[in-house]
């Protein structure tokens, strides 16, 4: 499985901060992004917006980015704080 | 406050004493003339909008380690001593601290220069969102363009 984290707008707007998904056929993270985006429309409209990042296990990485069975995928609106 | 792993970083509800992080840095150091502080306080208004309050969300975790990343990379191109980072999580109201950066060194250039650096770098890696409360009721922040391009010039 792939654990799947969300923060803040995004968070909110997804009503969800956490879900997993099974990890077959999910070799990076644009195609976990096309996973959820498949959920729903009001999901697809959220994963659609380019300035999300992303990072597996901690780790601000690209769309192309691998992930593996046990990650922690992470997506967030551009970060504000300081 | 959550253990952590990393004694120059703390992610933290409780305010700090800009004192005592002082008296921190300078303890037993005698090989430091300089001590340079930051501290970032919420402001009353924020573009035009009087703000009441912001709450502060982090992703506990990659937060710290980011911040170890930021203050490693500090080390490798300045001659600094002790660093210490302290950012604010939770609500926040108008006037209250909510980071902290502190960084000694030898000779003032390099606490300034490192110091500086690590600000610039907080704001566009570290996974912190603040949501403010308003007149105008509540709302995410987005990310300033300026940030990045502050980041940029290093």
């Amino acid at each position: 499985m792939i654990k799947v984290v969300f923060f803040a707008a995004l968070r909110e707007q997804l009503n969800c901060s956490e879900l997993s998904l099974p990890s077959e056929h999910l070799t990076t993270v644009a195609q976990v992004k096309a996973v959820l985006a498949a959920k729903s429309e009001q999901w697809q409209q959220l994963f659609a917006n380019g300035s999300l990042l992303a990072a597996v296990n901690h780790q601000m990485v690209n769309n192309d980015f691998a992930v593996n069975a046990g990650d922690e995928v992470a997506f967030f609106p551009p970060v504000t704080g300081g | 406050m959550p253990i952590t792993e990393h004694p120059e970083i703390s992610i933290q509800t409780a305010d700090f004493s800009l004192a005592d992080e002082v008296a921190l840095l300078e303890q037993d150091n005698a090989v430091d003339g300089a001590v340079v502080t930051f501290t970032g306080r919420v402001r009353n208004q924020n573009e035009g909008k009087s703000v009441t309050s912001l709450t502060l969300e982090h992703y506990p975790g990659m937060t710290e380690k980011s911040l170890a990343s930021i203050i490693s990379q500090a080390k490798q191109r300045w001659r600094i001593g002790r660093v210490k980072v302290i950012h604010r999580v939770g609500e926040l109201f108008i006037g209250d601290q909510i980071v902290f950066v502190g960084v000694t060194s030898k000779h003032r250039k390099d606490a300034y220069a490192a110091n500086e650096f690590i600000m610039d770098y907080l704001k566009i890696k570290a996974p912190f969102w603040k949501k403010e409360t308003s007149e105008a009721g509540e709302n995410w922040l987005d990310a300033k363009g300026s940030d990045e391009d502050k980041a940029a010039q290093w």
